[in-house]
């Protein structure tokens, strides 16, 4: 058995911390870019566009996040892609997170009076120039609250990725701890890593909430 | 032909028969109040005049253009017909300066300079000249609802349809928003108020219509329709308003 000293533990981890901060990162920045596209789409008024949104919200809602990464990476490979780990868990924490935001979304821009939209319609803007101009810069302030405060389910969420042996925090955590065999110890310091990572996300998801409550 | 004609129009909310034939015609330089109970069909009408509302049967011309709430054809009569709502239904994120010149930029492709402009005029005529760079959260209701006014004369429309635009506003309010209009009517332009205001219906409107259970029950010149009312559901809303 190899000795880790309490710093040799803690140095490991941090440096797979960097893999959960960085699948947190490409997921929240995909499923952002996702969750626009499905926004959009939910608002064109198309009917197939909208049903077709839904059911992807419901879907990705409605599985644990675990399954989700299981198809992902077990799907793709029986039908012939050979996906890494890491390319599984970005792709399914990228679907799970879009089809949050989205319906986080969804709620925000349902907050504003429906007047905003006929007001803009009886001035002659299209829908597009009444989505960038009048309901989004609205929207926005209302959504940056419980968007920012959903990405710590995001961070939370890339712990499952170990499952499929991807090594990020609490994969190196199960690695150091068949090595030590000291779960409390090892297994404290994960946690506490993530609190480190979560905490300022919820702490700025506050602030924001405060900032933007009731002002324009 | 008349700037709106409304022939034959029926609506319907599921089974619910809101508009049982309507026929009307408005002149350029009208002032047509509409009146009547809540529930009688007066906003759904207004509402089918620029399109935000479709109509079943019928059809509605307004300027020679066709009235349908086709999101193309909404925007073409968005440049003929202009609408304040009970709510001001202005954009709390912009400037009262940029609430007016919004459209007339990316409709009407004004520079900024001359949607400036523009705004400064528009709200000189209703008297707020020196608000152009307030949010409109900074603003009474009153002066909230002359903003609005002024941001649909700003795509000089050629009829205003106003849905019940003192309705959310205190008393001491209503007087500053109705002088607007007034001095609007006495410039020429046509003006079509879903009201409650009945003294102003009275003395600055042309012509008074009365809705009941989906149709024009009654309609005349102003004056006539109030002092003589000829059917017994007009006489009782007289009197139970005035």
């Amino acid at each position: 058995m190899i000795e880790f000293t309490n710093w040799d533990i803690l140095r490991n981890l941090l440096l797979a911390a960097r893999w959960t901060i960085a699948l947190s990162l490409t997921a929240f920045i995909g499923g952002t870019i996702v969750g626009l596209l499905l926004t959009a789409m939910r608002l064109s008024g198309r009917r197939p566009l909208q049903w077709l949104v839904r059911g992807y919200v419901e879907l990705f809602q409605g599985t644990p996040l675990l399954m989700q990464l299981f198809l992902v990476f077990f799907g793709l490979s029986l039908l012939g892609f050979d996906i890494s780990a890491w390319a599984a868990a970005a792709f399914a924490l990228t679907f799970f997170t879009s089809a949050f935001l989205t319906e986080i979304w969804r709620g925000c821009i349902d907050t504003l009076p429906r007047g905003q939209w006929e007001a803009s319609r009886c001035l002659g803007l299209n829908f597009k120039q009444t989505l960038s101009r009048v309901i989004l810069p609205q929207a926005v302030r209302v959504a940056l609250a419980p968007t920012v405060g959903f990405s710590v389910q995001v961070v939370k969420g890339t712990a499952l990725a170990s499952i499929i042996g991807f090594v990020e925090l609490t994969k190196a955590g199960t690695m150091l701890n068949n090595a030590t065999f000291e779960p409390f110890k090892i297994f404290a310091m994960v946690a506490l890593i993530y609190f480190a990572l979560c905490y300022p996300l919820s702490l700025a998801s506050q602030r924001l909430e405060k900032k933007f409550n009731g002002s324009r | 032909m008349a700037l709106v004609n409304i022939d034959q129009v029926h609506k319907y909310y599921g089974d619910l028969h809101v508009l049982k034939g309507i026929d009307l015609k408005i002149d350029a330089g009208e002032v047509v109040s509409i009146i009547g109970r809540s529930g009688s069909g007066k906003s759904t009408l207004l509402r089918c005049m620029n399109g935000l509302e479709a109509y079943q049967h019928g059809g509605i011309v307004v300027d020679n253009k066709e009235v349908s709430s086709d999101e193309k054809q909404v925007r073409l009569l968005a440049r003929s017909v202009g609408m304040v709502f009970q709510s001001f239904n202005l954009f709390p994120h912009l400037t009262v300066g940029e609430n007016i010149m919004l459209a007339p930029k990316l409709v009407l492709k004004l520079s900024s300079k001359e949607a400036r402009a523009l705004a400064e005029d528009k709200l000189d005529k209703v008297g707020l000249a020196e608000k152009i760079d307030e949010y409109p959260d900074c603003l009474s209701g009153g002066q909230q609802q002359r903003v609005a006014i002024a941001r649909a004369l700003a795509m000089s429309p050629k009829v205003l349809l106003c849905d019940e635009i003192t309705s959310a506003l205190d008393p001491e309010l209503v007087g500053e928003v109705l002088r607007v209009l007034e001095q609007l009517a006495s410039e020429g332009m046509t003006l079509v108020l879903v009201t409650h205001e009945m003294n102003f219906a009275r003395d600055v409107g042309d012509r008074v219509v009365f809705m009941h259970m989906g149709k024009v029950w009654e309609s005349g010149p102003a004056k006539e329709v109030f002092e003589n009312p000829t059917t017994p559901e007009l006489k009782s809303f007289i009197n139970a308003v005035l």
